[in-house]
């Protein structure tokens, strides 16, 4: 039995049509100034991005990201599905576990990377990035063919609130509404989630997070976020918490050393390139999409992620190239996403670069608005907490 | 707070306060906003010629970089020691301690009112 569900709407239609979240009024009553991201309306920064990234790094941030693609996959065959339609072995994770994993193209590049949660023995979370929605959906639907397993887009039905930073779990616990925690939040493990309550309908509580810090993912359904981030920023506001745009996010994770699908990620990307080789589990027996492009290898030479830092202010920023010498004719390479850390207070970014130049310690050139200033390759993630 | 009905304006989102012939040059509230937090200004020196319309510097926050473009042409008398040290001025106070550079100038060319770039930006 197959019953591939194809329950979104027509693409074409949604991409071309302003999206706002059902936060969006939040966001306006918080005076935010707003962006495109993937056809959504977003909050880019409410007062100072600088201000909500430190607040992330030593309090805590309030961020919408209803954004996201939420795919439920169910059926019996669940597990043996997902095993076949993603890199990773997500047979063996345990229930109320998440893994992070990818949805690979038959070349071996990257369609989507991805969290996989398991909410039940034959049922699973695949949360998507919003630009990603159709062409993840689209892929994850074809690859159900011959399998007992149903992939809906339920996107539309939840709202997807994240809060992070070290204050984070003491915000969930003051927070009015939330019940019903299946796991005592103090005892769950990162990378987890819990079903739970809020305001008596079904809450699911992650601690999943893309900021390197500490924090929580919360899916609610989209006609109680409202409700659910007014009583989040209730309980948090003598704990430090600001809402935190897309903005910060992005500096936020790229101190933390993680890709970006469509900067470090992209269908021409080979996981090993982008050192997530330990995504893709090889020693699973069965085929994926995407395994014989992955053993044959990408081609020889095939440029590699590395962390760049620098001196001074000036920061290399996504599309500036990078050479090996000050005279050097051709580049060896490109920054994917590059910013002036808030925390650190030096510059840094990813690249991809020549083999040759991946090497800890090798001294490059970021080619900065027609200067070219040194670098030298670093290992990722550039911060991380102290646990 | 300085009185911003006072200026003239660019479109490319300076503001210039014409006191004799110096024109001390700033960006304006809508751009440092666009720009989001400033982290990094770059100045041209002190003494040296500009072109009017030409890049002379670079305003950077955490997620662009803006051009300072010269409204006139002219020397550079004056730049502003304290945005360097301290770039969140230019968001704080764009038109006041956010000032960046003073140009001596011979000419004025036609620049903005207040409502003129009022209207450019539509507010």
């Amino acid at each position: 039995m197959t019953s591939a569900d194809s329950s979104t709407p027509d693409s074409t239609d949604l991409l071309n049509t302003e999206r706002f979240s059902p936060l969006h009024q939040a966001h306006v009553d918080a005076g935010a100034s707003f962006t495109d991201f993937a056809g959504w309306q977003m909050p880019v920064r409410y007062s100072s991005d600088l201000a909500e990234h430190h607040a992330v790094r030593t309090g805590a941030g309030l961020f919408d990201l209803s954004h996201m693609a939420e795919i439920l996959v169910e059926g019996a065959d669940a597990a043996d599905y997902l095993d076949y339609a993603l890199a990773g072995k997500l047979s063996v994770i345990e229930l109320w576990q998440a893994k992070y994993s990818l949805l690979l193209a038959e070349n071996g590049g990257i369609i989507d990377d991805l969290v996989v949660y398991r909410l039940g023995d034959t049922k699973f979370l695949v949360v998507a990035n919003a630009g990603n929605r159709f062409a993840a959906f689209d892929a994850l639907h074809a690859r159900a063919e011959g399998f007992a397993v149903s992939v809906v887009d339920q996107s539309d039905e939840y709202a997807l609130i994240a809060v992070q930073g070290p204050n984070a779990l003491a915000i969930l616990d003051a927070t009015e509404g939330v019940a019903d925690l299946g796991t005592d939040l103090h005892f769950m493990k990162y990378y987890r989630i819990t079903d739970a309550s809020f305001l008596g309908q079904p809450l699911l509580v992650a601690r999943t997070g893309y900021t390197g810090e500490d924090g929580f993912e919360l899916y609610v359904e989209a006609g109680r976020a409202r409700e659910l981030w007014d009583a989040l920023t209730s309980a948090g506001a003598d704990k430090g918490l600001v809402p935190a745009g897309l903005a910060s996010r992005d500096t936020l994770r790229l101190e933390a050393g993680m890709p970006l699908y469509g900067h470090e990620l992209t269908v021409n990307t080979f996981p090993a390139q982008a050192g997530l080789g330990r995504v893709v589990n090889l020693g699973k027996e069965n085929d994926f999409v995407g395994r014989a492009a992955i053993e044959a290898g990408p081609e020889a030479g095939a440029s590699v992620l590395v962390g760049l830092i620098a001196a001074g202010k000036r920061a290399g920023r996504a599309d500036y190239e990078i050479f090996r010498s000050l005279d050097a004719e051709t580049s060896d390479g490109v920054i994917t996403s590059g910013a002036l850390s808030p925390t650190l207070g030096y510059p840094i970014a990813m690249a991809y670069v020549t083999p040759d130049l991946a090497r800890l310690g090798t001294e490059v050139y970021v080619d900065v608005r027609g200067t070219r200033l040194p670098a030298t390759v670093t290992s990722l993630p550039f911060y991380k907490r102290v646990k | 707070m300085t009185d911003t009905s006072k200026l003239q304006y660019t479109a490319e989102h300076e503001w210039i306060l014409v006191d004799g012939s110096i024109a001390t040059v700033g960006i304006t509230a809508y751009a440092a906003e666009k720009l989001g937090d400033v982290v990094f200004v770059e100045l041209p020196e002190v003494g040296s010629t500009v072109t009017g319309g030409t890049v002379v510097g670079e305003i950077e926050s955490t997620k662009s970089v803006g051009e300072l473009f010269a409204p006139v042409n002219g020397t550079v008398t004056a730049t502003n020691d304290a945005v360097v040290e301290s770039p969140e001025l230019v968001n704080s106070d764009p038109f006041g301690a956010g000032w960046l550079i003073k140009v001596e100038f011979d000419t004025l060319p036609a620049l903005l009112s207040q409502a003129e770039y009022s209207a450019l930006i539509g507010e």
